[in-house]
C-alpha cells in the first residue's frame, strides 16, 4: 500500500513513495488515454466530483472535470463567487456539497490552508486545486511528470525556477516536491516577489544566469502586471531585462536541458518566443499530462491507497 | 467586608523571602503579619504547604464588554481572572463604545462593582472610537478613574497624530501604553514572517513591523518625556532597542506575555488558528531574547494577554480566523512552570513582574503583603502538577493553546478585600 490517504492537499506532507507512486500511475493513465480505446474507463462509476472554485476561467477546473468523466463519475460545478461574497462560510457550504453525496470535493480557494481546514468538517475527500499562495499540488505533479518523462530520474538534478515565487503557488509546490525527491532547487527573481526565508529551502540567486548555470529544467513563471501596480517591481520592462529567459542565457544550462512554463505565457516577457517554440521547450506536453495526473489522483484516493493496477 | 485569617502558609514577604507567617485580614485590609497568629473569631483558611503571594495585577487584556459580551463579559473575565490568581484587571479600550470619554470610564468602573469579583482599572482611549483620528478627553478620563492611555490592539499609523498625543499627554502623570505594528507592511497577519509562513503559504508579520513602531514611539517619549509602556513585546530586536532606551534613561516600560517565551512559529502548523494571534509567536532566538529581557529588567511586566472570542471566528481559515485566545486561567501557571521551575526568575521576581511592576506603573496602591494594603492575595500550591483543560475555564472562550499543556503549579485561592475565591479543584 503506497498511497494511502483520503485527502490530496499537498506535495509538503506526500512522501517520496507516494509521489512516485502517482506518477507511475498517471503514466499509465496517459497510456489508457492516449490508447483511445475507451472514451472512458469505468473506475469511477457511481462516484460524485464536486467541484468547488473560487476562481473562475481555471483551465485546472476543465482539467479535473475531463479527468473524473474519463472515469465515468458524474461531475457537479458550484459557481462559488457569489456565495463567497454574500458570507457563507467555507465550512458550510463545504458541508452542503458534502450532503449532496459528493465523494470528491476539489477546490481551488483564494486563502491558503482553506482545503486542508474543509477536511475537517466533510466525509469527501478533499482535493486540492490551489489554496492562497500556498500550493497547487496536482497542477506541480504535472511538472514533475514532464521532468520524469524527459529525465527519469530526479535525484541530481538541477532545476531553476525564475520569476515570482511569492505568489506561485505551483512553484511552491515544485519546491517541496523537488527538494524531496533529491533534485537541487536553485531560484531567482526580484526579491519582492521571493517568500521570506526561502534561502532555507533552496538556493536563492540575484540574478538569472547564476540561477540557471548547468541546470537540468528551468522553469519560468508568469510575471503579473498587477506586481508592477503593487509596487512590487518597478516596470515590466526591467523585469524583462534582468530575467527573462531567452536563447542568449540558455547557452548556461546544460545542452539537454528543459524548459518548462505553468501558463498563461506572457510571450517575451518572462521566456522568449524563439525558447517556447524551440526545441528545449516541453511547455506544451505539460498541458497534455494535466488530464492524466488528475485520473490518477482520482483513482488512488478512491481506492483508498490499494496497490491497485491501473 | 470580611474577616479573615491565613493559616500555616509560606508567605513571599515584601523583602522577598519566603517565611512561614499567618496573615490576619479585617475588613478587607490587612492588619497584621506574623507567625502563629489566633484564629479565634476568624474564618480560617489552611494553606499548610502553600505559598501566598501578593494578587497578581494584569496590564494587557480584553474584559469585552460592553459590546462584544458574547465574547466576554464583566462576570466571566473577571471571575476567569480571579481563577488564574489576578486580583486586578485592566480593560483594553477597544470596546463598543470605546472608553474614549469619561461617561463610559465611569460606566465601567461602575458596572465593574456590582459585577466584577476583581479590581478594575480602565484604560481609556487615544483616540476617539480607537479609529486613529482625533485625540479623546484625556485629563477628563483621568480624573475619572482611567490609568492609562491605549487604543489597545490597534496601532496608530499617523506620525504626526501620535506626535500630538504625545505633546498633549506630557502634561499629564500618565502611561501611554502602546502596540507596536506597523500595518502597512505587518500584512493584518497572525504569523511570524519566517520559516513557518513561507512553508504554509501565508503573509507574514515580520518583525520590523514591530521594531519601527517602537522605535517611533521611542523617540517621542524621548522628547516629551512620557511614560511610555510597550504592550506584548515579542521579538528578540525589541528587547534590544528597550535595553538600549532604557540605558538612556527614557522612561519606557515593557510588557510580555507567555507566549512569546514558551512558544515557537512552528504552533501555527497545520494551520492552527489558535496559533494566530498579534504580534505573532516568534522564533526560539526571539523567546531566547525575551527572556534575557525578563532576567535583566528590560521587560518589567508579564500580563496575560487575554483576549477571548467565540469558537466559531476560530474554526474559520487562518486568513479570517480572529485573534487571539483565552489566557487568563493560564498566565501564571505557564510563566511559573517555564521561568520558576526552570530557575530562570525567582517567585520573587516573577511576582514582582505580575504584580508589583504593575501596580507601580498603574500607580495603584497595590502589590504588596503589608499591614494596610488591600487584602488582595493568591495561595498557589507549588507541588500541583497537572494538565490545562479549557473546558474547565471560566472564560467563556473555552479553548486555549495550550490544551494539554503540563503545569506544575496550580492557584488554590484567589483572595480579593478579604473575600476568599476558593479554586482547588
Amino acid at each position: 500500500m503506497l498511497f494511502n490517504r483520503k485527502h490530496f492537499l499537498d506535495l509538503k506532507s506526500l512522501s517520496c513513495d507516494e509521489i512516485y507512486y502517482i506518477l507511475n500511475s498517471a503514466q499509465k493513465m496517459k497510456c489508457t488515454l492516449a490508447s483511445k480505446k475507451y472514451n472512458t474507463t469505468p473506475f469511477l462509476k457511481g462516484k460524485t466530483v464536486a467541484t468547488l472554485f473560487y476562481e473562475e476561467h481555471s483551465r485546472s477546473k476543465l482539467s479535473f472535470e475531463l479527468a473524473a468523466q474519463n472515469l465515468s463519475a458524474k461531475v457537479i460545478h458550484l459557481t462559488t463567487s457569489k456565495e463567497f461574497t454574500r458570507g457563507e462560510s467555507l465550512k458550510d457550504l463545504g458541508r452542503s456539497v458534502d450532503q449532496m453525496g459528493a465523494d470528491f470535493i476539489v477546490i481551488r480557494h483564494p486563502m491558503s490552508g482553506g482545503p486542508h481546514y474543509l477536511t475537517k468538517y466533510v466525509q469527501a475527500s478533499i482535493i486540492n486545486a490551489g489554496d492562497g499562495r500556498n500550493e497547487n499540488p496536482s497542477q506541480s505533479l504535472v511538472d514533475l511528470l514532464s521532468v520524469y518523462e524527459q529525465k527519469n530520474h530526479f535525484e541530481g538534478l538541477k532545476v531553476a525556477i525564475i520569476g515570482d515565487i511569492m505568489h506561485n503557488r505551483v512553484a511552491r509546490s515544485n519546491i517541496w516536491g523537488l527538494t524531496k525527491l533529491g533534485a537541487k532547487v536553485a531560484i531567482a527573481g526580484p526579491p519582492t516577489l521571493l517568500p521570506s526565508k526561502i534561502g532555507n529551502f533552496v538556493e536563492v540567486h540575484n540574478t538569472i544566469t547564476e540561477a540557471i548555470i548547468d541546470a537540468d529544467v528551468i522553469m519560468t513563471l508568469k510575471i503579473q502586471s498587477e506586481r508592477q501596480e503593487a509596487n512590487l517591481l518597478p516596470s515590466i520592462n526591467e523585469y524583462m531585462r534582468l530575467f527573462k529567459l531567452d536563447n542568449n542565457r540558455l547557452k548556461y544550462a546544460k545542452d539537454d536541458v528543459i524548459v518548462m512554463h505553468p501558463g498563461p505565457i506572457n510571450r517575451g516577457i518572462e521566456i522568449s518566443s524563439e525558447v517556447i517554440d524551440g526545441d528545449k521547450s516541453v511547455i506544451n506536453m505539460q498541458q497534455m499530462n494535466g488530464v492524466a495526473v488528475r485520473m490518477a489522483l482520482f483513482h488512488l484516493l478512491s481506492k483508498g491507497g490499494l496497490n491497485y493496477d491501473v | 467586608m470580611y474577616n479573615l485569617l491565613i493559616k500555616n502558609g509560606t508567605v513571599l514577604t515584601e523583602e522577598g523571602h519566603l517565611e512561614p507567617l499567618d496573615i490576619l485580614i479585617n475588613q478587607g485590609k490587612i492588619t497584621e503579619i506574623a507567625p502563629d497568629l489566633s484564629s479565634e473569631g476568624y474564618y480560617t483558611v489552611d494553606a499548610t504547604d502553600k505559598i501566598v503571594i501578593p494578587g497578581l495585577i494584569d496590564m494587557h487584556c480584553e474584559i469585552c464588554e460592553p459590546g462584544y459580551e458574547h465574547r466576554e463579559n464583566l462576570v466571566t473575565a473577571s471571575q476567569s481572572a480571579a481563577r488564574g490568581g489576578f486580583t486586578s484587571i485592566t480593560c483594553n479600550p477597544n470596546t463598543l463604545p470605546a472608553i474614549d470619554n469619561k461617561t463610559v470610564v465611569e460606566y465601567i468602573k461602575a458596572k465593574s462593582v456590582t459585577d466584577a469579583v476583581t479590581h478594575l482599572f480602565p484604560y481609556g482611549c487615544l483616540t476617539k472610537g480607537c479609529e486613529n483620528k482625533e485625540l479623546t478627553e484625556y485629563g477628563e478620563m483621568q480624573l475619572s478613574g482611567a490609568v492609562a492611555l491605549s487604543d489597545g490592539d490597534v496601532p496608530i499609523q499617523d506620525n504626526s497624530l501620535v506626535r500630538k498625543i504625545f505633546r498633549y499627554v506630557s502634561m499629564l502623570d500618565m502611561p501611554i501604553i502602546m502596540h507596536c505594528e506597523d500595518t502597512s507592511i505587518s500584512n493584518n497577519s497572525g504569523i511570524h514572517e519566517g520559516y513557518t509562513s513561507t512553508r504554509l503559504g501565508l503573509k507574514g508579520f515580520p518583525v520590523v513591523a514591530e521594531t519601527m513602531h517602537l522605535v517611533r514611539n521611542i523617540l517621542l517619549s524621548k522628547e516629551y518625556h512620557i511614560h511610555l509602556h510597550i504592550a506584548h513585546v515579542s521579538t528578540k530586536e525589541s528587547v534590544d532597542l528597550i535595553r538600549i532606551a532604557k540605558a538612556q534613561g527614557v522612561q519606557i516600560t515593557a510588557e510580555t506575555s507567555p507566549r512569546y517565551f514558551i512558544l515557537e512559529e512552528t504552533m501555527a502548523d497545520h494551520y492552527n488558528t489558535f496559533a494566530k494571534v498579534s504580534p505573532p509567536i516568534r522564533t526560539k532566538e526571539d523567546i531566547e531574547g525575551i527572556i534575557a529581557g525578563l532576567k535583566d529588567g528590560t521587560i518589567d511586566v508579564i500580563s496575560s494577554d487575554h483576549k477571548p472570542n467565540t469558537i466559531d471566528s476560530k474554526q474559520l481559515e487562518f486568513q479570517v480566523a480572529s485573534f487571539g485566545f483565552s489566557s487568563f486561567e493560564t498566565a501564571f501557571k505557564l510563566a511559573y512552570t517555564h521561568l520558576v521551575s526552570t530557575h530562570q526568575l525567582s517567585l520573587k521576581e516573577l511576582v514582582q513582574k505580575m504584580s508589583i511592576n504593575p501596580a507601580q506603573i498603574l500607580g495603584i496602591h497595590k502589590g504588596q503583603i503589608k499591614a494596610g494594603y488591600d487584602a488582595d492575595l493568591v495561595i498557589i500550591d507549588p507541588n500541583d502538577t497537572h494538565s490545562i483543560n479549557p473546558n474547565d475555564f471560566l472564560s467563556k472562550a473555552k479553548y486555549s493553546l495550550y490544551e494539554g499543556i503540563e503545569v506544575d503549579v496550580n492557584i488554590t485561592n484567589t483572595i480579593i478585600d478579604g473575600k476568599n475565591y476558593d479554586y482547588d479543584l
